[in-house]
């Protein structure tokens, strides 16, 4: 019996070793993730975020030495006072004069942030104002982020692992020897992918909605839009990554490669506001940010079509370049 | 008849290996051509090139006298060597998916009745025999109505009685007029349905001609067969005498005298054989070696 499971095991580890691809992704990935992780979370996190409106005061504040705090720029002050309202941000501080703070008095973060600002001291006369507002639940916020990564694993595994077994097991190459164009078998699998994933998406969307009476400020529409836009994306994206491989594993260990970073960085479970700026550049790469941005807009604070159309133009360039490229490059054999 | 294709100076090199060496030849419409050869020899390499699933390092390929394009893709129906169909996905939703994929269309009732599919129709691809997958495989080959048919060693991994029905089969294609590519390594199958043949070896056509033909050509002799353990001590006769697969063949155009040198020899000659040569036998005196190896 021993004989037989070890003849198995043996024939299984050299397919495995010889598969170089593979392998090699098998010892990248987890040294990839350990480095890119300790990086982006090294050093003590801030606990506390105050907005500084801009443009700020020239004159050097010491309550911007505050240990502990994250400074983020505010360029809006109606977009900065919304966050303040919402217990997004803990203040807002304006230094130019005449010189103010906004602080929500139902937020007990806000309460410590602003003790802070008052022991530092400000090089000119202060005013606070107040500003009433219900917290954005985490709920709220994160179901976007859930909605979102589960659309993108769908998409991404669900395409590229069907094109690789198809390329392996000559489904590909029979499909070849007909008028068929590559074009056409990507546009087929786009359209596929997309009626099952969106159907399930609202269908989750619906069911989240109606037992945790989820917030939505803006447009079922323009929210639709959204996910259609952001699954074509995720899909055709899936699609260039499994346009030449042939090997199943090799093509699992690419698909995380796009997955993870998307899921770490672009904002699924934690806002990306107090990310340092290289981070948050890298993640604007990502499609999944660019979805989870313009669908937060829209749910929390009822932006509408026009106002996400930036990230819908991102998301429309990225599945043109990602569609083009892979059906570009296209492989139907696997030898 | 016009040639229906033509394949002109065909090469394919790997890295280690040239797989296709300058093949040439042309197939007349209405006939089964048969590519013969073992494995290994180049056969499906070179329909694979004529198909445009693979590229040549060189030459071309004509269909109906002009170099073979997306006419030619919409007027072929090809059955490969190995093809998966989709999991869950049943016969008449295959038919149907790939009928869908040509402007060209067949009558699907007829080809189902022909391939003998009716009462495999809801039946998942994944639940079929060996010789019902051979038999939709086909059948996908003709969703288009095709004008020609390339079949890759159809019949591979079949039981006798499946051979027999799938060569049946492909003769009623025949007679509907429909051109047949047939890659082969089976020489009984390449004398029963084709019109001409190429034998193919290392890359290269070794003979191409009719089957009946080439074996006139060839042989104007009979081939005496007996079994090596018949044979006691070295065996004196002055025929050309072949030692194969545990038989002694002599091949020899004086069958009486063959007899006679064997009696004298005191040869049991209850279990001998007197046989017509066959492309097997061809194949062995062109090129040194047997078509099975």
């Amino acid at each position: 019996m021993f004989k037989r499971i070890y003849a198995v095991f043996r024939a299984r580890n050299l397919e495995f070793l010889r598969d170089r691809g593979t392998l090699s992704w098998n010892i990248v990935l987890p040294f990839a993730l350990m480095f890119g992780l300790s990086f982006i979370f090294s050093g003590d996190r801030p606990q506390y975020t105050v907005g500084i409106l801009q443009p700020a005061d020239a004159n050097p504040q010491p309550f911007m030495e505050t240990r502990y705090v994250e400074f983020v720029a505010v360029d809006d002050e109606t977009a900065g006072l919304r966050k303040v309202a919402r217990h997004q941000l803990d203040l807002l501080v304006s230094f130019t004069p005449p010189a103010r703070y906004w602080v929500n008095p139902d937020s007990a973060r806000g309460y410590f942030a602003e003790l802070a600002l008052l022991q530092a001291g400000t090089t000119g006369p202060l005013t606070k104002v107040s500003i009433q507002g219900e917290a954005v639940r985490y709920v709220d916020w994160v179901l976007p982020g859930i909605l979102a990564m589960n659309m993108m694993f769908s998409c991404l595994f669900g395409v590229g692992y069907v094109v690789v077994r198809y390329r392996k097991n000559g489904f590909l190459k029979r499909l070849r020897a007909t008028p068929l164009r590559a074009i056409e078998f990507a546009i087929a699998q786009v359209a596929s992918r997309l009626v099952l994933i969106i159907a399930i998406t609202v269908l989750v969307y619906a069911g989240t909605s109606w037992l945790l009476d989820t917030r939505m400020d803006g447009s079922y529409f323009a929210l639709f839009a959204v996910a259609l836009l952001g699954c074509v994306t995720l899909i055709s994206l899936g699609l260039l990554i499994a346009a030449r491989v042939t090997s199943e594993e090799l093509a699992g260990g690419l698909l995380n490669l796009a997955a993870w970073p998307m899921m770490l960085l672009s904002g699924v479970w934690y806002s990306l506001e107090s990310a340092s700026e290289w981070v948050r550049q890298l993640a604007n790469a990502f499609p999944l940010t660019h979805v989870l941005s313009a669908a937060r807009a829209i749910m929390l604070d009822g932006a509408t079509l026009g106002e996400v159309l930036p990230q819908l133009l991102v998301l429309a360039l990225m599945s043109a370049a990602f569609l083009g490229i892979a059906a570009g490059i296209f492989r139907w054999r696997a030898t | 008849m016009a040639a229906i294709l033509q394949a002109r100076h065909l090469r394919k090199e790997y890295p280690r290996v040239v797989a296709v060496d300058d093949v040439s030849f042309e197939v007349a419409e209405g006939i089964c051509f048969g590519l013969l050869g073992p494995n290994g020899a180049g056969k499906t390499t070179t329909v694979e090139i004529i198909e445009g699933v693979t590229p040549a390092t060189s030459g071309e390929v004509y269909y109906c006298g002009r170099p073979a394009d997306a006419r030619f893709r919409e007027e072929a129906g090809i059955q490969f060597q190995n093809t998966a169909l989709q999991d869950h996905i049943t016969v008449l939703e295959t038919l149907q998916m790939f009928q869908a994929l040509y402007d060209r269309h067949a009558d699907l009732e007829h080809i189902i009745a022909e391939c003998s599919l009716r009462d495999l129709l809801h039946r998942d691809n994944r639940k079929l025999s060996g010789g019902q997958r051979q038999r939709l495989l086909l059948a996908v080959a003709l969703v288009n109505e095709p004008r020609i048919v390339f079949l890759d060693e159809p019949t591979t991994g079949l039981d006798p009685q499946a051979r027999r029905n799938f060569w049946e089969l492909v003769n009623r294609i025949r007679e509907d007029g429909t051109t047949i590519i047939l890659t082969t390594h089976y020489m009984d199958e390449a004398q029963i349905l084709c019109d001409e043949i190429a034998i193919m070896d290392a890359g290269r056509i070794i003979a191409i001609g009719n089957p009946t033909e080439l074996l006139h050509r060839q042989y104007s002799n009979a081939i005496v067969e007996l079994p090596l353990a018949d044979v006691k001590g070295k065996l004196s006769i002055s025929h050309k005498v072949l030692e194969t697969q545990g038989l002694i063949e002599i091949a020899t155009d004086d069958v009486n005298a063959v007899l006679q040198q064997l009696s004298q020899q005191a040869v049991g000659l209850n279990r001998l054989r007197i046989r017509q040569p066959n492309l097997e036998d061809l194949f062995l005196d062109l090129t040194g070696h047997s078509l099975r190896a």
